[in-house]
């Protein structure tokens, strides 16, 4: 129905761009005491342009509600006819009930609920299909007929049309806010229906990370208090912060050094060709996919570590965190290199003079001037490249493990946020679960944090910018 | 008179990549006086200073043929270390470069480097002669520790003064160092300059002929990358041999 | 003296300074080395695959065809038992357990295999021929060299006998190699030497489709409207302020995003290659927009301002004007963003691309999977099989992945104008 729809205003659309274009030069011609304030064609833009855009976007909205409001408008009817009073979890059950029996794939017991639940979801869907089309149809009826009447009163329609493309240019624009918004949103919603079980301080202070021992993990069923003690304890998120943060910092003491090295050394002291190749090469780390770092730590690095370690008699494990943080530094390793080579360029060459006009070798311009000239710049490009370990995904979930335990001993598998996130939710959720709404809730933190790290890279930058600008 | 050479300037030629910038400079530079180099833009006066203290070894395509002989050595030899020249020849830019350090910072970092003071004590002198050396001294003993960028245009300059000299040079080559600087300003350089030359050999390259007849003993006339005429200041702006020398001081050009 | 020798260790200290440089610059190109040998080495067996000649009568009773034309029959004969009787007949065995072991040195798929060649030789009934039939994983494997021989019985997956056999075939002349066409056409299997990447290259290719559609619009508009509409007050700066977070927001989050907002709310079908590429164009769009705006800026004023001098409204100057010539920079930087979209697992993962999809997928509204997402799948799996189908797999993304950098390298260089 969608689909016909679409054509149809397409092809509509087009046919009256072409008619009334027609239309509009033959009129021009024939009255020459008219005078067109614009070119024909745009007389036919803005008609069609105001016939098409205005229904398609009541299609878009309308199909972006129209499942929730319906769903809604049978749910509160479940209700009213319900004696005994239900919980919202319960009432999306039956809802869904009902769905699948409408749908043809219900297995289970029916009821007579569930039977005219499904009479009246077939009714309000095809007064919802016959409304979205009146208006649809409506809309094309009113909008045009309003633009023909100002394409009639002779208006400037070149702007007219420039004005409907910059409104069309900003909505674009704004898409990113609305994505922010839409991320936001989305991650709120369910790390709300969270903390409504769980404690906020258990989660952020609690030192248990294991979702699976909550057996009553049905957040739509009432649960005693023994239970819901239970329940709390299991999602204490400390193990899953250290265990980042680990990693993370085996990755940056990996990246650090050679990255800061490496640029320096291609600002300062390569010549032309080792510019040309190794800049290039390196900048083949920041391409691969992590997926193949992953792949290449789980396959290689890790076992290599634990044969190593057996070798001279250390117990590694095959997921330890050296691993998982090594492979990560490297991956890192052009974003601190990059980052300090173009900081360190961005150095005016006065100071340099300066302090080799004083006798100071190059290295020693570089470690006393140039270097701490450039730190401001140098920290926000760590910082962004710390952000961009803590949000690292697939290298941990193939080779960090899902051990949680607090420790800090780089030869035993610990788990980050992230692994949790994808273990949580690959594999069947029910969105009633505390398992699920607890990657949510991981997620929200993972968010916040990398957000705060940016924000205060970015103004570190920009204020070391200022200095020299 | 009984001047001894300081600086000796024999058949110097430079090259920017293809390009020739000085032809056949040959030129001698007395010790405790200071010596102008003045001509139009783009004369070459600028890279042979930067010629005195090998300030050009910095730039890559740049070549440079003949020989500098600083108290009979030649330079430009075979196996020189360039950081114990540059501990003898300072230099100042024209555009103030205070390195974003303390005032303190600034000038303590030549001695720092070449571990010039033995502890914090000698060090602080040694600081404390070179502002005052620089005249500058008064201005900023309450506040040796605020950054040197802070400072007005005049003070940065005498500032790069100070730190050049901390390091107790035997020759300041300077670069056109008041440019940048507004009249009063350049009027404190100048007269900076005159105190300094009882104990250093001073070459100033200068834009400004009234400055050059202000302060030097001696002044060189570069054009085109030659060296047209050197004599005693006064010689060159009362009575020059050359022509083109007289049409550039009466400014018939540049 | 003292100042010679804090001379001397100064340029001593400058020497080691430079060797830091070199030592940190060789240690990130060896990384790479070891990346890349590693993953080669391991990946080129996969484009090859073992398979087991032999001698079989296509016995019309066994296999219960008495008509070559009637199509039922030809359809629904018996070639699991054709094939079953017929090899394990050409072995010599002693008892049962030997006789499974025979059998399991093909591949499960061998009926299909005999089905496939029957109909290409129907008038073969009743004679001997001689037939290919793809080997099993374990066997493929020990004749890759990937299995060490010299290890006890128990720790094997072959069997004494099953060792027997193969010397015996390899004496024989009856294994050979040929081109694995499986790994291009096939889609995943239980079975390495059957399964194949075709599934997850389609699905990748649906994938960035999708992105692409959604994603270059919208960003070209929205760099567009930035670049040369945008006045400055605090909306656009909040708008600016969103795209530059937007770059830095880890892709996982966009995952539970999709899973969040395109599953849960809008109901979109799960694992398919619409949600996946919504998904990844809304991370693509700050990846495009960046540097279509720097594309943008660099097109000097002199060309808007001679646009409007013949009387071209702004947003005729800009669509006609500076847009063309911000394309190749604008191009570029969007091909860039489709690879780094290639190359993402983590949100997939999330919207349940990670089904095991046997299946080629014919449009975007069919569940399937990706290339990286692939690897992510293979990688967990146990059998020796896999670690070289896994490879081979990074090495096509990996080969996708250059050539699609080079062509935006190149498409910038030789198109875009240098404005001195």
């Amino acid at each position: 129905m969608n689909l016909v729809l679409i054509l149809f205003i397409i092809i509509f659309s087009f046919a009256l761009f072409f008619f009334s274009k027609s239309r509009i030069q033959f009129y021009a011609k024939n009255n020459h005491q008219f005078k067109l304030k614009a070119l024909p064609k745009f007389y036919a833009y803005y008609l069609s342009l105001w016939c098409a855009l205005p229904a398609l976007g009541i299609l878009i909205l309308w199909n972006i509600f129209e499942p929730n409001i319906v769903k809604y408008l049978i749910i509160s009817k479940i209700e009213s006819n319900n004696l005994s009073s239900l919980s919202s979890d319960q009432l999306n059950l039956i809802f869904q009930r009902v769905k699948a029996y409408y749908a043809g794939n219900f297995t289970g017991e029916l009821t007579n609920e569930i039977k005219e639940g499904a009479e009246q979801y077939k009714r309000f869907l095809s007064l919802a299909s016959s409304a979205k089309v009146t208006l649809f149809f409506l809309s094309i009826v009113i909008f045009t007929a309003i633009a023909l009447k100002k394409v009639a009163s002779n208006i400037h329609a070149r702007e007219g049309v420039e004005k409907i493309i910059k409104v069309i240019l900003f909505t674009s624009s704004a898409a990113a806010v609305f994505t922010t918004f839409g991320i936001i949103f989305s991650l709120l919603f369910e790390s709300i229906r969270f903390f409504t079980t769980i404690n906020f301080f258990d989660f952020i202070f609690g030192t248990s990370w294991s979702p699976q021992k909550a057996f009553i993990s049905d957040t739509s069923v009432e649960l005693t208090a023994a239970q819901l003690k239970e329940l709390n304890e299991a999602f204490g998120a400390i193990p899953l912060f250290a265990g980042t943060a680990f990693i993370a910092l085996i990755a940056m003491c990996v990246a650090v050094p050679i990255g800061l090295f490496s640029g320096i050394y291609f600002a300062e002291y390569a010549n032309r060709n080792v510019r040309r190749f190794g800049k290039p090469i390196i900048e083949i780390l920041a391409g691969v996919p992590t997926v193949v770092y992953g792949f290449f730590a789980a396959l290689t690095v890790g076992p290599f570590f634990r044969i190593l370690g057996e070798s001279i008699g250390l117990d590694v494990s095959s997921e330890s965190a050296l691993a998982a943080g090594l492979v990560m530094g490297v991956m890192i390793i052009p974003f601190v290199s990059s980052l300090t080579d173009d900081v360190i360029n961005a150095v005016p060459q006065s100071l340099r003079d300066g302090s080799y006009a004083v006798g100071a070798t190059k290295s020693e311009t570089i470690k006393k001037v140039v270097f701490p000239a450039a730190l401001p710049g140098i920290i926000g490009s760590i910082l962004l490249a710390v952000s961009r370990a803590i949000g690292e995904t697939m290298i941990v979930v193939m080779a960090a493990g899902l051990a949680a335990n607090l420790t800090i001993n780089p030869l035993d598998s610990t788990t980050t946020v992230t692994t949790q996130i994808v273990m949580i939710l690959v594999g069947d959720q029910e969105f009633t679960s505390a398992k699920t709404q607890a990657a949510f809730a991981l997620g929200l933190t993972l968010f916040t944090v990398t957000l705060a790290l940016n924000f205060i890279a970015l103004r570190v930058v920009k204020k070391y910018r200022e200095q020299y600008e | 008179m009984n001047r001894e050479a300081k600086v000796i300037s024999k058949n110097v030629d430079v090259f920017y990549g293809n390009k020739q910038a000085l032809f056949d400079i040959n030129l001698e530079i007395f010790k405790n006086e200071v010596t102008a180099l003045i001509g139009p833009s783009g004369c070459g006066k600028s890279t042979f200073l930067r010629c005195i203290n090998r300030m050009n070894d910095v730039i890559d395509i740049c070549k440079i043929s003949g020989e500098i002989e600083i108290d009979g050595f030649n330079i430009y030899k075979q196996g020189v270390d360039v950081v114990r020249l540059r501990e003898k020849v300072g230099m100042v830019f024209q555009k103030p470069n205070p390195f974003p350090k303390s005032i303190y910072d600034n000038i303590a970092y030549g001695p720092n480097i070449h571990g010039i003071a033995q502890n914090k004590q000698e060090l602080d002198e040694i600081v404390e002669n070179s502002l005052k050396k620089a005249a500058l001294w008064n201005e900023v003993k309450d506040r040796l520790n605020e950054p040197g960028t802070g400072l007005s245009g005049g003070q940065q300059q005498r500032l790069c003064i100070a730190r050049a000299i901390s390091i107790n040079p035997e020759i300041i080559l300077m670069d056109e160092p008041c440019s940048a600087l507004d009249p009063i300003a350049t009027a404190k350089i100048e007269e900076l300059i005159d105190s300094l030359k009882s104990s250093y050999t001073i070459v100033i390259v200068t834009h400004s002929m009234a400055q050059a007849a202000r302060v030097s003993q001696r002044t060189g006339f570069f054009h085109l990358g030659k060296l047209i005429e050197m004599d005693e200041t006064d010689k060159i702006f009362k009575n020059p041999n050359n022509k083109m020398t007289q049409d550039y001081i009466t400014g018939r050009f540049g | 003296m003292n100042k010679e020798l804090r001379r001397k260790k100064r340029y001593q200290a400058e020497k080691r300074f430079q060797v830091y440089g070199i030592i940190a610059i060789s240690l990130a190109i060896f990384f790479v080395g070891i990346l890349v040998t590693k993953i080669f080495s391991d990946g080129t067996s996969a484009f090859s695959r073992t398979m087991i000649k032999t001698e079989i009568k296509l016995d019309a009773d066994l296999l219960g065809i008495t008509d070559i034309n009637n199509k039922d029959e030809v359809e629904n004969a018996d070639y699991y038992t054709l094939i079953y009787d017929e090899f394990t007949k050409s072995i010599p065995f002693s008892n049962d357990e030997e006789e499974k072991q025979i059998i399991t040195l093909l591949s499960p798929d061998y009926e299909y295999e005999a089905k496939d060649f029957f109909l290409k030789n129907k008038n073969q009934l009743g004679k001997t021929v001689t037939i290919l039939l793809t080997a099993s994983d374990d066997f493929d494997q020990l004749h890759k060299g990937n299995f060490p021989r010299d290890i006890p019985e128990d720790r094997r997956r072959l069997s004494n006998f099953q060792l027997q056999i193969y010397d015996q075939l390899v004496k024989e002349n009856k294994v050979t190699k040929v081109f694995n066409n499986y790994l291009f056409t096939k889609g995943d299997s239980r079975d390495p030497e059957l399964a194949g990447f075709g599934g997850a290259i389609i699905g990748s290719f649906f994938t960035i489709l999708i992105c692409l559609i959604i994603s270059f619009p919208i960003a070209l508009m929205a760099a567009v409207y930035l670049e040369e509409f945008a006045p400055k007050n605090r909306i656009t700066e909040l708008i600016e302020i969103n795209i530059n977070n937007l770059a830095a927001v880890p892709s996982i989050v966009y995952g539970l995003f999709a899973l969040g907002i395109l599953l849960n709310v809008l109901e979109l079908p799960r694992s398919t290659a619409l949600v996946g590429g919504i998904a990844l164009s809304l991370m693509t769009l700050p990846r495009i927009i960046i540097p279509a705006r720097a594309s943008l800026k660099a097109v000097p004023p002199s060309i808007r301002e001679g646009a409007l001098a013949v009387g071209a409204s702004k947003v005729q100057a800009v669509f006609h004007h500076v847009v063309p010539l911000a394309m190749p920079g604008t191009l570029s930087g969007t091909i860039i963003g489709l690879a780094q979209a290639l190359g993402e697992t983590a949100p997939l993962l999330l919207i349940g691309m990670v089904a095991f999809v046997v299946e080629i997928p014919g449009s975007p509204l069919d569940p399937s999977s990706s290339l990286p997402v692939q690897v992510y799948l293979w990688s967990e799996s146990a059998e020796r099989g896999f670690v070289e189908k896994t490879s081979a797999t990074i090495m096509m993304l990996l080969g996708f992945l250059i050539v699609m950098n080079s062509l935006a390298v190149y498409a910038r260089q030789k198109f875009e104008k240098k404005w001195n």
